[in-house]
């Protein structure tokens, strides 16, 4: 565990603004856009604050809830999601533990065990690999193992991924990992949307539950529906949410791909080259394959998109999914997916650019899937 | 992993104008000088003045350049010795003929149920198997809790789980995973569990229920309930990075748990002293701030009562604490393992005769007497009779249900485990010939 990551954490958000804004000019225009956007038809809100409604609703409805993790309480959270918590709720259910992983995941594992619902925080997925043997070994199959005698209503969450200028050490998307194992579910949310109501599912959740989110979105600022709003809001775990319609390619994206697929598509749909349909995963396992299926029944083309490395990635599961469907009839071109380059992620802003995929790249790859005919 | 600072850069940017003489430290005050009954005699020595780092407020300055290997070892507290006589009279336990030999007899019954099935696996009967031997007097802990203190163990307390009243059947079903197995045939045979005796599902993974244990003892003092989380471990697995992380967790968080490591000098091939290097594992407790006690691990009520002790420690001010109890592993380490490649036969053979636990509680119950020889080998006949009567009855049962493969993996089947299964039915139908069911249980 990184305390180099505290100052970056800090720095990291003026900076991500701009390296946004610098490598996605259609991307900053519409994000201007929204930020101009006032609150004349909803309210707007940050994924950040989006997180921190969900659990401040979750853990005021159920007592047997409790926060738990380096810099949650006093610190207000090392990025700021659980502020205000320690103050709610005081130091039983907010705790701030010693710097060991394997130590407070083991910990919040056990008092699962026990019937408590811990929320567990790892300050980025990345040091969850110091507790990833009571992750997997112990929460996700402890259930199975056990004949079904002991549940483990465990929720576990963190920034995955992508974030600014902290290297390959701080920077691995691990959605491929834990959506590999039984007995997990896995859920990535994209906008503030997502991320309270698959953060208050995932708490509601009788099984572990990983809760992937992301740096890089903490301080974007979603438009929030009504419903969005209220206490009881959740969005199902297992279900995609088709975020923009479309006839010829279908764009299966997760996190924060999600948003430069949706800017490509906005991009390619203005240049009148195709109207893509963009498929937002929301749950990594159980993995939405019905959605996909019918999308492809209808555009016949598929393009995946991640942040995580290509070998044995989400797209690849995607991609054999579909050739064991029905779906498989109706490609008029290969599946192709977009994924993180497959190096540690360079420190070098430059080089670091070029490691994930981007709105100009994800455009690139779709114009040429739509060139390919299957048999021409 | 702070940024390295060169030290020389950091000197130079002090301006030596800056480093003025620092005032006399804090603790050349006038309550240094009192006249305390402490104070007289520090005059003859020099004045211990503390330390006022956050890091170590017990601490005092010393101008003695002493880089330490070792600490005064921790004693073993012991009540017999190896022929059973309590040493010390004020250690007299004072517990009921029914009581004391309740645990003696436990320990016959897993003597004689470790001996027939270790037998079973090297017939090819069941697939593994672990023995106890050497170690029963761990039963004596087990005695000092409540039935309702939530037991983590590691996979050699099964003797535990017999002093609870786990039955002879309930052991077999597991070790021949048929479909009266608690856990559904889903583990490999000593992994038992039982959510009615609190006992937690063994977990193979070493050292993994040491910060669970913490965790359920955390749930438990939030529950405001007066009870304890024990948790057994080895001195092997004490190595591992979770006992650190939960030993440290437990005392910051202030958990209601008793670590008791089972120190029998082996992990696998491993002898202890290739383990560790410092003052076995009781020493680790003290370092990370926990109440310690070492104890004679083949003395039943050494280890019965360091077990009340703990307890109380641990039920009524909320700190975990840690018992080490050293003893020796007599058998192998499972039926994977042949010890002779790493230890004489001889070396064995001589514990079993210098120092055994079932000995010395034997003569202990026979100087009360409370036992007698007809009473040894009654209690070993009966015994044996109903082990092999449950073993047989096991072997017969059939598997669980082949539906039961779908299901616990969430608590409701998920759309691709519902097709899968469906999947499965519908070939076991078409195939019959080659998806033979016969051995498992019917669906539900």
């Amino acid at each position: 565990m990184s305390s180099i990551l505290k100052k970056a954490a800090v720095v990291s958000i003026p900076n991500v603004r701009q390296a946004l804004l610098r490598s996605n000019p259609v991307l900053a225009s519409s994000l201007l856009a929204k930020r101009a956007y006032n609150s004349k038809n909803g309210v707007e809100m940050t994924v950040r604050d989006a997180l921190n409604s969900a659990l401040e609703e979750e853990m005021t409805a159920d007592e047997k809830i409790y926060l738990l993790g380096e810099e949650v309480g006093q610190y207000n959270g090392a990025y700021k999601v659980s502020k205000g918590l320690l103050d709610k709720f005081g130091p039983k259910r907010v705790i701030d533990t010693p710097i060991t992983e394997s130590g407070f995941c083991g910990l919040a594992v056990g008092s699962a065990f026990a019937g408590l619902k811990p929320v567990c925080e790892f300050m980025t997925w990345n040091f969850a690999m110091q507790a990833i043997d009571q992750i997997v070994n112990s929460a996700a199959k402890t259930h199975y193992m056990s004949g079904g005698n002991v549940n483990c209503p465990i929720t576990f969450r963190g920034p995955n991924g992508a974030a600014a200028g902290v290297a390959a050490q701080h920077s691995q998307c691990f959605a491929a990992w834990y959506g590999s194992v039984p007995g997990l579910k896995v859920v990535s949310p994209w906008n503030s949307e997502d991320a309270k109501g698959l953060l208050k599912a995932a708490i509601r959740d009788p099984n572990p539950v990983v809760v992937l989110e992301n740096e890089l979105m903490y301080g974007v600022s979603f438009p929030m529906s009504e419903a969005a709003l209220s206490k009881d809001f959740v969005v199902e775990i297992g279900k995609a949410k088709i975020e923009k319609a479309g006839t010829d390619i279908t764009i299966v994206a997760h996190s924060r791909s999600v948003g430069f697929a949706l800017e490509a598509a906005m991009l390619l749909e203005k240049e009148g080259i195709c109207s893509a349909e963009v498929i937002n995963l929301r749950s990594i396992r159980p993995l939405d394959t019905e959605t996909i299926i019918n999308s492809v029944k209808k555009t016949n083309r598929l393009v995946t998109v991640e942040g995580g490395w290509p070998q044995y990635g989400v797209g690849s599961e995607i991609c054999a999914q579909i050739m064991e469907s029905e779906a498989f009839d109706h490609l008029d071109a290969p599946v192709v997916r977009v994924t993180g380059a497959d190096v540690p992620t360079p420190y070098a802003q430059n080089l670091e650019a070029y490691a994930f995929p981007d709105t100009e790249v994800i455009a690139r790859v779709i114009k040429r899937t739509m060139n390919k005919k299957i048999g021409a | 992993m702070y940024a390295r600072v060169s030290v020389r850069a950091l000197a130079r940017s002090i301006p030596s104008k800056a480093i003025k003489t620092t005032p006399a430290p804090l603790a050349y005050s006038a309550k240094a000088f009192s006249t305390s009954a402490l104070s007289m005699d520090s005059h003859k020595k020099k004045e211990r003045v503390k330390v006022h780092f956050p890091g170590a407020l017990d601490s005092h300055f010393s101008q003695v350049l002493e880089i330490r290997e070792k600490m005064e070892p921790i004693d073993t507290f012991r009540v017999m010795d190896t022929d059973g006589k309590v040493l010390d009279k004020s250690l007299e336990p004072e517990v009921t003929e029914e009581f004391a030999t309740k645990i003696y007899k436990d320990m016959l019954t897993l003597n004689v149920m470790d001996l027939i099935l270790y037998e079973a696996q090297r017939q090819g009967r069941i697939s593994f198997y672990m023995t106890n031997a050497g170690e029963e007097a761990y039963i004596g802990s087990a005695a000092a809790l409540d039935p309702e203190d939530e037991i983590f163990g590691q996979y050699r307390e099964a003797g535990t789980l017999l002093y609870r009243g786990f039955t002879l059947d309930q052991f077999m079903n597991q070790c021949y995973s048929n479909d009266m197995d608690l856990g559904k045939g889903r583990q490999m045979p000593v992994h038992y569990g039982s959510k009615a005796l609190h006992f937690q599902t063994i977990s193979s993974p070493l050292a993994t229920q040491l910060p669970q244990a913490s965790g359920a003892a955390y749930a438990i003092k939030r529950s405001g309930k007066k009870n304890c989380v024990m948790c057994y471990f080895g001195e092997g697995a004490a190595s591992e990075g979770d006992f650190h992380a939960a030993l440290n967790i437990a005392a910051t968080t202030s958990c209601p748990v008793i670590f008791f490591c089972r120190n029998n000098g082996f992990a696998i091939s491993t002898p202890a002293n290739e383990q560790y290097k410092g003052d076995g594992i009781a020493s680790r407790g003290v370092g990370y701030g926990m109440h310690t006690i070492r104890v004679d691990g083949n003395d039943v009520w050494a280890v019965y009562k360091a077990t009340q002790e703990a307890r109380k420690i641990a039920v009524e001010q909320h700190k975990p604490v840690l018992i080490e109890a050293m003893t020796y592993r007599v058998g192998h380490h499972s039926t994977s393992d042949d010890s002779s490649a790493y230890r004489s036969k001889k070396e064995v053979e001589d514990w079993k005769r210098h120092d055994n636990p079932m000995v010395r509680m034997r003569k202990w119950l026979e100087s009360k007497g409370w036992w007698d020889e007809a009473r040894e080998n009654a209690h070993k006949s009966t015994q044996r009779t109903a082990v092999l009567k449950s073993f047989a009855a096991a072997e017969k049962r059939k598997k669980p249900a082949v539906s039961e493969m779908f299901n616990d993996v969430y608590d409701k089947l998920t759309p691709n485990l519902i097709e899968q299964k469906k999947e499965l039915e519908e070939l076991i139908k078409k195939y019959p010939a080659h998806y033979d069911t016969s051995n498992y249980a019917k669906e539900n």
